[in-house]
């Protein structure tokens, strides 16, 4: 990616640096010089903002594990006693517990920010990809990090959790006992999800490595999806994007300190802080919200297909809502990237958000009269749009005409 | 210029984070919402909300004399009593206070001492099962976060302006409105158990704790320069249900001192940001 680069070694050191580790070269090309579409919108800013997010996680979590102890006679305790004799304690656990929200709500927009725009398609394919493994990877370091704490919502939402994987025949009992450490949630489970939770974020931060390095090769998609034709329809990275990013950080950071400051435990379940108790089940066992709407696609299968019962029915449409995502790039066929010159595609486009609002929504009712059809009809739409809509659009939808480039798609925006 | 996408975008952007966690809120209260629990106004709510002292002293005086009997707090230390931001008791008085109290402790003669600040505030009941034997089965639950177990539910779709309000005193609406709910006798056609209570609140409605509270309970000692206040069930259960807001959010005033300055400081910071990208922006057609 040299020829983007303008760096020249200041003096000698920077030289001899230069020509044995070209770290300095490598970071001018890709923080500072790197080409970026002029016209990318604040949906854009999503991707720097979940950097952010990750980082404050993994500064949080090291001081919390710190104090933490993983042990079910006083993991509750040890968090409490974070809360209140740990100096600054109470603010870095909230922190910690409305920053695994926040990035949640981060990463959903940019998820859907991505399937908007197209962004998933050809040459960006594997960032794509990349993204759903990190997206998997969060959403499994999250769930073992609710466990920590060791409430009420912590035991019983492992214990249901880990339970989906005892639907998977022949390999699914001895998972499970893996994944727990005996037979029921216990000791060894807290002790092995405290070092997944430490591990995982790290595997995160390693795949977002590779998710820019797939970034930097074709270059950012933008909200027009038309490829960068030349010079004129990008800008440096640095200062344009640097500090475009930078004040949409700043402003996500004032509903985060929101949440932290005024409502720390809005975001959670009251029972949590009732210590874990395996003889009472709570009277309603809920996932934390952003686990909801695969939740609903999971308590959704109630009903056995042919050989396959209904339990490991619920578990193959849970992981394939997940792994569908996978080959989406191969599903949608229509040539045109960007959902503004789709004129079909935004209808379902915008029914998809509203129908997976709705299977966040049943994740936390329960799963009885009217919200068992609704639910059905939901898991229905969210696979209808991938394996049907998407592919038939490709085939029957008239995409507007495109610009022929950013720079003119820009010039005529100011003009008009 | 602020296109209107923009303006938009932010909107939505809001929005979506707040709805998404709100649709997890209606099951949130866990069961002890089925009836409809009126909310009281708190001096700790809001942005600006702090304890009141003297609120918080009449609440220790309520759980020492009466609840302290059967709830422990094991996560309360003497010391916290005279933390800021607390009651406000002097150092001397928690040592005095403290000294009251036998401590256990396998390191001295006889297994037992008088306590220090730093002691945890002794548990009533020597085991689980003790305390079950005493009362009637049921296990008097630990006070220490107690406030923050409990909550109430607002109906559909009142819920969604929690996250604008902050509202966070769920718990102690559900305590006070516990305390004041009992009846002498269940409405007709009630079948309740022997050595149960019927309180409206209650999940299930039907109680293991006797109503602790009754006019005349406990005998204020009068804060100076303070206007007498009533000693009626009613004020006893606000006071007591304050007091365990703080047991189990003893730097709620810090923390929300802090948070003011904190998004004054974001808003502000973001205002700047925005000067900035936009100046840096300048001419660059986008
Ligand atoms: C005689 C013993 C006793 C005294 C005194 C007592 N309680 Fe209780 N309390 C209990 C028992 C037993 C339970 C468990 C009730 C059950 O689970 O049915 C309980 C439960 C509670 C609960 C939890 C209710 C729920 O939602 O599960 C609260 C709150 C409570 N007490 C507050 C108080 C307060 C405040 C006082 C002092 C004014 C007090 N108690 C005094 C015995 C007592
Ligand atoms: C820790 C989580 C993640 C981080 C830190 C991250 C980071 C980034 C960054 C910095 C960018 C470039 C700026 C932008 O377009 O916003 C980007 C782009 C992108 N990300 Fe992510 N991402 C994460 C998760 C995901 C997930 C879960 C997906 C999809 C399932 C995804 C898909 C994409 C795509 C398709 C692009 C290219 C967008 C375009 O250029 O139009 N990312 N990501």
């Amino acid at each position: 990616m040299s020829e983007h680069s303008t760096y020249k070694p200041a003096n000698g050191v920077e030289k001899w640096i230069d020509d044995r580790l070209p770290i300095i070269r490598f970071s001018k090309e890709h923080l500072m010089d790197f080409p970026t579409p002029k016209n990318l919108n604040y949906w854009w800013t999503f991707g720097a903002i979940l950097a952010m997010c990750l980082g404050i996680q993994i500064v949080t979590g090291i001081i919390l594990a710190m104090h933490y102890t993983p042990n079910v006679a006083m993991a509750f305790d040890s968090v409490e006693h974070i809360r209140r004799n740990v100096n600054g304690g109470r603010v870095i656990q909230a922190v910690h517990a409305v920053g695994a929200s926040m990035f949640f709500a981060a990463v959903y927009i940019h998820i859907f920010r991505g399937l908007y725009f197209g962004s998933y398609k050809a040459p960006r394919e594997i960032l794509w990809i990349i993204g759903v493994f990190i997206f998997i990877l969060m959403m499994a370091t999250a769930f073992m990090g609710y466990v920590l704490p060791w409430g009420q919502m912590s035991f019983w939402g492992a214990t249901v959790i880990t339970n989906i994987f005892s639907a998977i025949p022949i390999v699914g009992d001895p998972i499970l006992q893996l994944l727990r450490g005996g037979f029921a949630v216990d000791n060894p489970t807290l002790n092995r999800f405290f070092s997944l939770h430490y591990l995982l974020p790290f595997v995160i931060a390693a795949l977002v490595v590779l998710h820019i390095w797939a970034l930097h090769v074709p270059g950012n998609n933008n909200p027009i999806g038309v490829e960068v034709k030349s010079s004129r329809d990008t800008v440096p990275f640095h200062p344009y994007y640097t500090m475009k990013d930078a004040f949409a950080m700043v402003v996500f950071l004032i509903p985060f300190a929101w949440f932290v400051f005024f409502a720390p435990d809005i975001l959670g379940h009251p029972d949590n802080y009732i210590q874990a108790n395996s003889q009472v089940t709570p009277t309603h066992i809920v996932p934390e919200w952003y686990l909801l709407p695969f939740y609903t696609i999971l308590r959704a299968i109630d009903f056995n297909v042919l050989f396959i019962d209904s339990k490991l029915g619920g578990v193959i449409a849970m992981g394939g809502a997940l792994l569908i995502l996978l080959v989406l790039p191969w599903l949608d066929r229509s040539p045109v990237r960007s959902g503004n010159f789709r004129p079909m595609f935004r209808w379902f486009y915008w029914l998809f958000v509203l129908n997976f609002i709705v299977l966040t929504y049943l994740g936390a009712q329960p799963a009885e009269g009217i919200y068992v059809l609704v639910a059905k009809f939901c898991v229905a739409y969210y696979f209808l749009y991938f394996i049907v809509i998407l592919p038939v659009l490709s085939r029957i939808e008239v995409p507007k005409p495109l610009p022929a480039s950013i720079s003119e798609s820009v010039l005529g925006k100011a003009h008009a | 210029m602020i296109k209107k996408k923009t303006i938009i975008a932010v909107l939505a952007l809001a929005g979506a984070l707040f709805a998404g966690p709100a649709f997890a809120q209606e099951e949130e209260a866990g069961g002890h919402g089925a009836v409809h629990i009126d909310k009281q106004s708190w001096t700790f709510a809001g942005i600006f909300g702090t304890y009141d002292e003297h609120q918080l002293q009449r609440g220790f005086q309520v759980f020492r004399e009466v609840c302290a009997n059967c709830h422990g707090a094991r996560l309360m230390a003497f010391r916290n009593l005279s933390e800021p931001g607390g009651p406000g008791f002097s150092e001397e008085q928690v040592k005095a206070l403290a000294a009251e109290y036998q401590i256990a402790d396998d390191t001295v003669d006889g297994g037992m001492r008088p306590g220090i600040p730093a002691d945890r505030w002794p548990s009533p009941f020597a085991s689980d099962q003790e305390a079950r034997d005493a009362n009637g089965g049921a296990i008097p639950p630990d006070f220490s976060v107690l406030a923050k177990a409990r909550g109430v539910t607002d109906a559909f779709p009142f819920w969604a302006f929690n996250y604008f309000t902050g509202y966070q005193e769920g718990g102690v609406d559900y305590i006070r409105a516990l305390l004041v709910g009992y009846h002498d006798e269940p409405p007709e056609g009630f079948e309740l158990p022997a050595g149960r209570f019927y309180n409206d609140y209650f999940p299930g409605h039907a109680i293991s704790m006797a109503p602790p509270l009754f006019d005349g309970a406990v005998d204020y000692v009068e804060a100076e320069g303070e206007a007498a206040v009533p000693e009626t069930v009613d004020q006893y259960a606000r006071d007591v249900s304050a007091f365990m807001m703080w047991m189990a959010e003893p730097h709620l005033v810090s923390r929300k001192e802090t948070g003011f300055r904190v998004l004054l400081f974001l808003v502000v910071f973001a205002g700047l940001m925005w000067a900035t990208k936009t100046r840096i922006w300048k001419g660059i057609e986008h």
